[in-house]
């Protein structure tokens, strides 16, 4: 694998008020990576996500994404990346060819090159029949697949994945990670947050975060070496909430944030 | 062995939508009973049907010696529920809405402290916080405290570890053993394959159908094949090659590794030339175990894999 950075965070801190949600993380996620950002509840993983997004802005240190500054840069790295999550992505009242043709002139693609790659995908997924059905009549596979083909169809640098197979069947979910095998050897990072730690399995390097650090950064093979464990699950749960351990509920950045 | 529901052939549709084909299995007393399957696939439905809020359309259900469409009342006030959504009260403190809970089921909650209190202890620190102000590991142990408040002889609880880290589940699933002391049948339902193993027994849930229901290590056990786990540097470039070569059946990615089985009872040498030929150099094929995730994938049909 080539080791060309799209990712750079260099010290990044992000406060609320008193509150540290992002303490100084460094690290680095490559070209056509699979890289899964793991982390308790209220860890700061979606404050990182918001700043690696362009939604938020640090506090200090050094973010680029994509080849552009989070700070200073954040309308170019939306244009450059893709996101989809779970809970939302398309748009149930319209049809597919019609969410399609919203993302990607949202994307600011043409009309002809719209067309051209509706018609690529819809084949590609042997969907060309479903073209103008609702997505509210989509079987949920088929929904979570479209809404994936749909984030990178604009060819981000970066696709942003949130739970992305959480729920689903044991088959949808290896084809999905099939699509997400081949989007990454094309040469799109894939960038994964999940709670579901048999996901992060399938990453090629995962971190942790635990009370807005990263605790551990490295392939789940070294992880499980390391941490003398049989699932990244088992590394989890033994470096992920230190707080946890008196068997107490401790108070998560979440938590902090809302009180 | 005393059962606490007997399901007979429970039958559920919604316009055309068929939620429960057929569904029969039997829950005995004390036992933690687990409903493995993805969203979509009943589980919801049939705890409605378990609960008494939902009728089925055909098919009886007897729970606590009572069927489930005649003796609701009672039956209500011996199952606990804990819906698959945070229903409890956000605008009240953690504090109150245990207390409501106690009164609606007419009991108190000092009466029945020592049942909950081991669950309890984890939030009661933040008692006076509203239930919308707490975490996700905290709601659902919120919501478990309410379930068990009444002390039910049946606990129903629906995906209560989705959505929680990887931490809470394995403190929830550790609470759950210990209210095995205290003689409550507990049914629960989850996405997560891997949590069949913390249950007595479990029945794999698909499109409305039971495709098994067993032990967890039976369930393993009835993988009918040997399993390989094969593993290269280029991952896909790996997957793409087992596909294409005819002697494997099923060819599935399985985290850092991918699960194969073969036509004939082991990879043949041809297969090694075949890699190469695709410039996979550093395959490795180890035979492995096969997990409940392996069955359930076997169970939903071996033709899916090559449609893929």
């Amino acid at each position: 694998m080539t080791r060309n950075p799209v990712i750079k965070v260099r010290n990044l801190v992000k406060k609320f008020g008193s509150f540290v949600a992002n303490d100084n993380l460094s690290f680095e996620v490559y070209e056509g990576e699979i890289f899964g950002f793991l982390g308790a509840n209220g860890a700061g993983k979606t404050t990182a996500i918001r700043i690696l997004t362009g939604l938020s802005e640090p506090t200090s240190g050094e973010v680029m994404v994509a080849g552009f500054d989070a700070r200073r840069q954040p309308e170019e790295i939306k244009k450059n990346i893709g996101y989809m999550c779970q809970k939302f992505s398309l748009y149930d009242d319209l049809t597919i060819r019609e969410n399609i043709m919203l993302y990607g002139g949202i994307y600011g693609l043409g009309k002809a090159l719209i067309r051209e790659r509706t018609n690529q995908l819809l084949d590609r997924l042997n969907f060309r029949e479903y073209g103008d059905r609702l997505i509210s009549s989509l079987p949920l596979g088929l929904k979570q697949k479209l809404a994936f083909s749909v984030a990178v169809f604009h060819e981000p640098r970066i696709v942003f994945l949130d739970e992305p197979t959480g729920g689903v069947d044991p088959i949808t979910r290896r084809q999905f990670w099939e699509m997400i095998y081949e989007t990454a050897s094309r040469g799109i990072t894939v960038f994964v947050t999940t709670h579901y730690m048999d996901e992060a399995e399938y990453c090629d390097r995962v971190s942790i975060m635990s009370e807005g650090r990263i605790v551990a950064i490295d392939t789940p093979a070294e992880l499980k070496k390391q941490y003398d464990a049989e699932s990244v699950e088992e590394v989890f749960v033994k470096i992920a909430r230190p707080g946890m351990k008196h068997g107490k509920e401790s108070e998560t950045a979440d938590n902090k944030r809302e009180a | 062995m005393s059962k606490s529901i007997e399901s007979t052939g429970i039958w559920k549709n919604f316009g055309d939508t068929q939620a429960l084909k057929d569904i029969s299995f039997d829950v005995n007393e004390g036992e933690i009973f687990g409903f493995i399957g993805p969203d979509g696939a009943g589980k919801t439905t049939l705890f409605r049907i378990i609960t008494t809020l939902l009728l089925p359309d055909r098919g009886s259900m007897t729970i606590l010696g009572l069927d489930s469409t005649k003796g609701f009342k009672k039956l209500r006030e011996n199952i606990g529920y804990m819906p698959g959504r945070f229903s409890l009260y956000l605008d009240l403190t953690v504090e109150e809405n245990l207390n409501f809970y106690a009164s609606v089921f007419g009991t108190r909650v000092e009466d029945n402290y020592e049942l909950i209190s081991d669950i309890y202890s984890h939030i009661e620190p933040f008692k006076k916080r509203l239930a919308g102000k707490l975490s996700g590991g905290m709601k659902q142990k919120l919501a478990l405290s309410c379930a068990l408040i009444h002390r039910p002889r049946l606990l129903v609880l629906d995906e209560p570890t989705t959505g929680v880290d990887a931490v809470s589940r394995t403190e929830f699933w550790e609470m759950l053993r210990k209210l095995r002391q205290h003689d409550i049948t507990i049914v629960v339902s989850t996405p997560y394959m891997d949590e069949a193993i913390r249950c007595d027994r479990v029945a794999l849930i698909q499109s409305g159908q039971i495709m098994t229901i067993d032990k967890p290590q039976n369930i393993r056990d009835g993988f009918s094949r040997k399993l390989f786990s094969a593993k290269a540097a280029d991952k896909y470039g790996l997957l793409i090659a087992l596909r294409e070569y005819p002697g494997t059946l099923s060819v599935y990615p399985f985290g850092d590794s991918i699960h194969v089985t073969f036509s004939e009872e082991k990879p043949d040498k041809a297969l090694t030339e075949f890699l190469l030929k695709n410039g996979i150099t550093d395959a490795v094929l180890n035979e492995t175990e096969a997990g409940i995730e392996d069955r359930f994938l076997e169970l939903m049909g071996k033709d899916e894999t090559r449609k893929l």
